[in-house]
């Protein structure tokens, strides 16, 4: 919204409407809409369409109503199963994940710090690795026979844990993957917005006689807000859609690390269920707008008080 | 000086704090290579081997040995190549004329552009795999490209720079020297936005080459694998095998770590300056 408020104040002196920038404009626009018409928008009517029946592997079609959505809602627990493994999973990751990169951002923020550049390029650097490469070095640091987080453990004296076997061990290895890709790509954009907040303002709370932690509680956090939510709403989109890590680490004897997307892709990919499948992705969607719009009122409440 | 770590006690706790953070961020990439360097058995008791070994030439070595690796390498940098210039080309023309040229509709289709971005992929999975099946596109890297032509991120991002960078005198001047829309696009505006260019291009670069559930839908012979999707059959294939695997890995990961490492203050600063606009 910010952005067409923007272009009003950007708009120059009245050129005369030329027909030529007319065609032009619509020209040059047509490719993302062209684009989007075949592979966006007919697909969302198409899925619309297949949620309301039932469609196999031969292509056999029969309009079935809400039945497939009532079967999700009402008589599907592993799809339930699959919505308490995603938020789960994903409180495990997010949660920490900011907290620690708004830490590093107000550290790395300090002016007296050196080696700044290294400390950045450092941290950023698991953001830039395929999920599929973090799954899998993760899934060998988490092995639960002779992997290197056991033997950790085995230092401290405590019993091996069965990462991938338990409920528990499986939810925390899937959420250090995420952590582990996520924590530097949102420490630098907390350090972007950290930048821009204006030095006296620290100087004054500290002549009044604020400490460090109530200048970062009562100054910092409120005037990094719209970035807060900006990573908050990112990860809430993110950890809704985790499906790589899961499965390449593997979901477990009991479905613990069977997520949302998952689901939804063994539904369509392996038991070629199409029909049902389509009325999960709009689940999954309804699912991701009231949490993104409930995360979203959560954040905003953050320092306004 | 009012700053955090006045007194040198909470100075050394922050650099304690930051190095203990970058050794986490570094570490998986080490553990990769030490893993890939040595034997499963090696790896696989107790202390298990903590620094690199002799075996990373002979463990690549058979990598190539069962997977098409460097068939898997070069469809990654075809798909990511071809889709990144693709995308630059597309999204700074439909970012020009968002920005500065005036139409009828504008800022009503450029809302609507914005408001695609809200769409999760999964919504529209199962239609595009039927599309793909109906043009013959499955196990054609087609399938991975076409689609990501344009996208609205970029269109977004495009549109946001050229306004701020290209001034209206800049145009007029060109046009009044009798250029063409398309002349003035190439010559004045393109030439203007290259470090936008470089930033969009960098992140398009990596998010095509780590893509994965999309791919992984639609390029199921191993002939047209993507690097992930390698990796996966490897993983797969030979499951407990964790040198194998972590040698994949770790030679599938360094084009890419590679790339960054180069562009490296390019793609942060670029990354900070989007998130704050």
């Amino acid at each position: 919204m910010d952005t067409v408020q923007k272009s009003k104040q950007y708009r120059p002196k009245r050129y005369s409407q030329k027909a030529s920038e007319v065609k032009s404009g619509y020209l040059f626009i047509s490719p993302f809409f062209l684009l989007f018409g075949v592979f966006g928008v007919f697909p969302l009517v198409f899925t619309l369409y297949l949620s309301f029946h039932r469609w196999d592997i031969l292509g056999e079609t029969e309009f079935v109503g809400f039945s497939n959505f009532s079967s999700i809602l009402f008589n599907d627990p592993l799809f339930w199963k699959a919505v308490g493994n995603t938020f789960s999973i994903w409180a495990l990751s997010t949660i920490p994940q900011l907290i620690a990169a708004l830490l590093i951002a107000f550290f790395l923020n300090q002016a007296f710090l050196k080696y700044k550049s290294f400390f950045r390029l450092a941290i950023f650097m698991p953001n830039v690795t395929s999920v599929v490469a973090v799954a899998l070095v993760f899934s060998a640091i988490f092995g639960t026979q002779y992997g290197l987080a056991n033997y950790i453990l085995s230092l401290f004296g405590i019993e091996s844990i069965s990462w991938s076997g338990s409920y528990i061990g499986t939810h925390i290895a899937i959420s250090v993957m995420v952590m582990w890709r996520w924590v530097g790509y949102n420490a630098i954009i907390y350090l972007a917005g950290l930048q821009g907040i204006p030095k006296d303002l620290y100087e004054a709370a500290t002549i009044d006689g604020a400490n460090k932690l109530q200048q970062l509680l009562y100054i910092t956090v409120p005037l990094l807000r719209p970035i807060i939510i900006f990573t908050v709403v990112q990860s809430t989109i993110g950890g809704m859609q985790l499906f790589a890590e899961p499965l390449l680490f593997g979901e477990g004897s009991r479905s613990q690390g069977l997520t949302m997307t998952l689901y939804l892709y063994q539904e369509a990919f392996n038991r070629f269920s199409f029909g049902y499948a389509a009325a999960i992705a709009w689940v999954l969607f309804l699912i991701i707008i009231i949490f993104s719009l409930f995360n979203l009122f959560l954040t905003r409440k953050i320092g306004s008080s | 000086m009012h700053e955090v770590g006045e007194n040198k006690l909470s100075k050394i706790a922050l650099y304690l704090f930051l190095f203990v953070s970058a050794i986490l961020s570094i570490f998986p990439f080490y553990w990769m290579f030490v893993v890939g360097s040595n034997t499963t058995s090696a790896i696989n008791k107790f202390p298990p081997a903590v620094v690199p070994g002799p075996n990373f030439i002979a463990n690549s070595i058979e990598v190539f040995n069962r997977i098409a690796f460097f068939q898997a390498l070069a469809n990654s940098i075809i798909i990511s190549a071809v889709v990144t210039i693709s995308v630059l080309f597309f999204c700074s023309l439909a970012g020009f004329a968002f920005s500065k040229l005036q139409f009828k509709g504008r800022d009503g289709f450029f809302i609507f552009v914005i408001a695609t971005m809200m769409i999760p992929p999964q919504l529209s999975l199962i239609p595009n795999f039927m599309i793909m099946t109906n043009l013959g596109w499955v196990d054609d890297l087609k399938a991975v490209i076409v689609p990501a032509m344009v996208n609205a991120f970029g269109v977004f991002w495009m549109r946001q720079y050229i306004s701020s960078s290209v001034p209206y005198e800049l145009i007029e001047a060109a046009r009044i020297d009798g250029c063409g829309n398309f002349r003035i696009f190439l010559n004045i505006v393109l030439p203007a936005v290259r470090p936008g260019l470089a930033t969009l291009g960098i992140f398009t670069f990596m998010m095509t080459w780590n893509d994965f559930l999309w791919p992984l839908v639609v390029l199921k012979d191993s002939s047209v694998h993507t690097l992930q999707i390698a990796l996966r059959t490897l993983n797969d294939v030979y499951n407990t095998d964790y040198s194998l695997i972590l040698t994949g890995t770790f030679l599938a990961t360094l084009p890419i770590l590679l790339v960054f490492l180069l562009f490296s203050r390019q793609f942060i600063s670029g990354l900070t300056e989007g998130a704050v606009k």
